[in-house]
């Protein structure tokens, strides 16, 4: 090759590697903040801040979902099963909201390490399929990840 | 094999070359698209959870693939150009950016409007959907900084050095669900083990991913011409051409 295209060549290289390792610095120095929440076993840790807004992530736990008659008041347990946090909420939950499905919710933690919830997000997984393919799979004993209950 | 990248080099020959490539692939997409779209629209099975919402998935995935796909034929002829000194290169590198921003606020806003309804908000600040709003403005900065110059040698320049720095944020576009805790699900089609879609879903969605991908070309090689077009506006073969096409 030209010695100055090969030079010109090895600027691009430069300026490509370069700002790589820019922005893989900049993400190291935000690594947790990228994060968009926690997830309950990192609460259980202490890692996430009382009193002040923060976002919790994880699965809504079977049979923890409890409605109040007057109001829109919704109480449920959030768990990556490792740690579960409770969670209060007031307000309309997403259609996909569900016992056993993803949630993020995002509130203050209390003292007593209850999040007052002020928005509650329904997290979707990467499992797509029909209702047939969901109800034979139900059938047979397995859960739509495909594993065996 | 040298001859062809010479040939490549030449305005006319890359003008016509490029007209007879489009005057099937543009059928032929259209075509695929139509047919893509009535499949996956109409003829799919609705989602076990989200019912009719997942739908536009296919629409949302393919402008999604292909807006990074095209980042990196962007910055790749932007290396070209910058190396080699070859204006078709240079060409092609413009001719990508609008494209590639028309294809990125499709992929943001087709995921608002099912966020809506799935996750129960239009917008999150969660790194997938963060890094792709940073892809339309790289595409968009392209776009603006080089018609921020008026001589085309120093904006193909400039534009060339801004596609390279922002190629580190394709791959993590595309790793950020992986990497960080985010509201965007991990990827449903795999390419090392099974895909987490159903088959009579997954055809389609590849279907249309292929569609895309030929409807980036088509975009690609219409938005060239008219590129050498206007650059080539004062030399014979354009005046030649513009000739003919008046008689």
């Amino acid at each position: 090759m030209h010695p100055v295209r090969k030079q010109r060549l090895y600027l691009v290289l430069f300026v490509v590697l370069f700002s790589s390792a820019a922005a893989g610095l900049v993400m190291y120095a935000l690594r947790g903040n990228i994060n968009l929440f926690f997830p309950p076993a990192e609460v259980a840790q202490g890692k996430a801040p009382v009193g002040q807004p923060i976002r919790v992530g994880g699965m809504v736990l079977d049979g923890s979902v409890q409605r109040s008659d007057e109001s829109l008041a919704v109480a449920f347990t959030l768990t990556d099963y490792q740690a579960n946090v409770p969670v209060v909420y007031e307000g309309i939950l997403p259609d996909l909201f569900g016992e056993g499905q993803g949630a993020v919710a995002s509130g203050v933690l209390d003292e007593q390490g209850v999040l007052r919830a002020s928005e509650v997000l329904a997290k979707h997984d990467e499992n797509y399929m029909p209702p047939e393919v969901a109800h034979a799979l139900e059938q047979s004993g397995f859960d739509h990840k495909g594993n065996a209950k | 094999m040298w001859s062809f990248f010479h040939k490549l080099g030449s305005p006319p020959w890359l003008f016509r070359i490029a007209g007879s490539i489009l005057r099937w692939l543009l059928p032929v997409t259209l075509v695929a698209l139509a047919v893509g779209l009535v499949w996956g629209l109409l003829f799919t099975a609705p989602d076990f959870r989200q019912g009719n919402s997942y739908r536009i998935i296919y629409i949302h995935v393919p402008a999604a693939v292909v807006a990074l796909a095209g980042y990196y034929v962007m910055a790749i002829a932007g290396a070209v150009s910058l190396i080699w000194k070859m204006k078709m290169a240079d060409v092609a590198m413009k001719a990508c950016a609008p494209i590639g921003a028309a294809l990125t606020f499709i992929a943001l806003v087709t995921g608002s409007i099912w966020g809506k309804p799935t996750w129960g908000t239009w917008w999150v600040w969660d790194a997938r959907i963060t890094s792709m709003l940073i892809l339309l403005f790289l595409y968009l900065g392209v776009v603006a900084l080089y018609e921020a110059y008026d001589n085309k040698e120093a904006a193909g320049k400039a534009c060339a050095v801004l596609s390279l720095v922002g190629m580190v944020n394709i791959p993590i576009i595309y790793k950020s669900v992986d990497w960080w805790y985010s509201l965007h699900q991990p990827a449903s089609i795999k390419f090392t083990g099974e895909s987490t879609i159903d088959p009579s879903m997954l055809y389609p969605l590849l279907w249309m991913i292929v569609t895309f991908y030929a409807l980036f070309t088509c975009c690609l090689l219409m938005n060239m011409r008219a590129e050498l077009l206007e650059r080539e506006a004062r030399t014979n073969w354009v005046k030649k051409l513009a000739a003919e096409n008046r008689a």
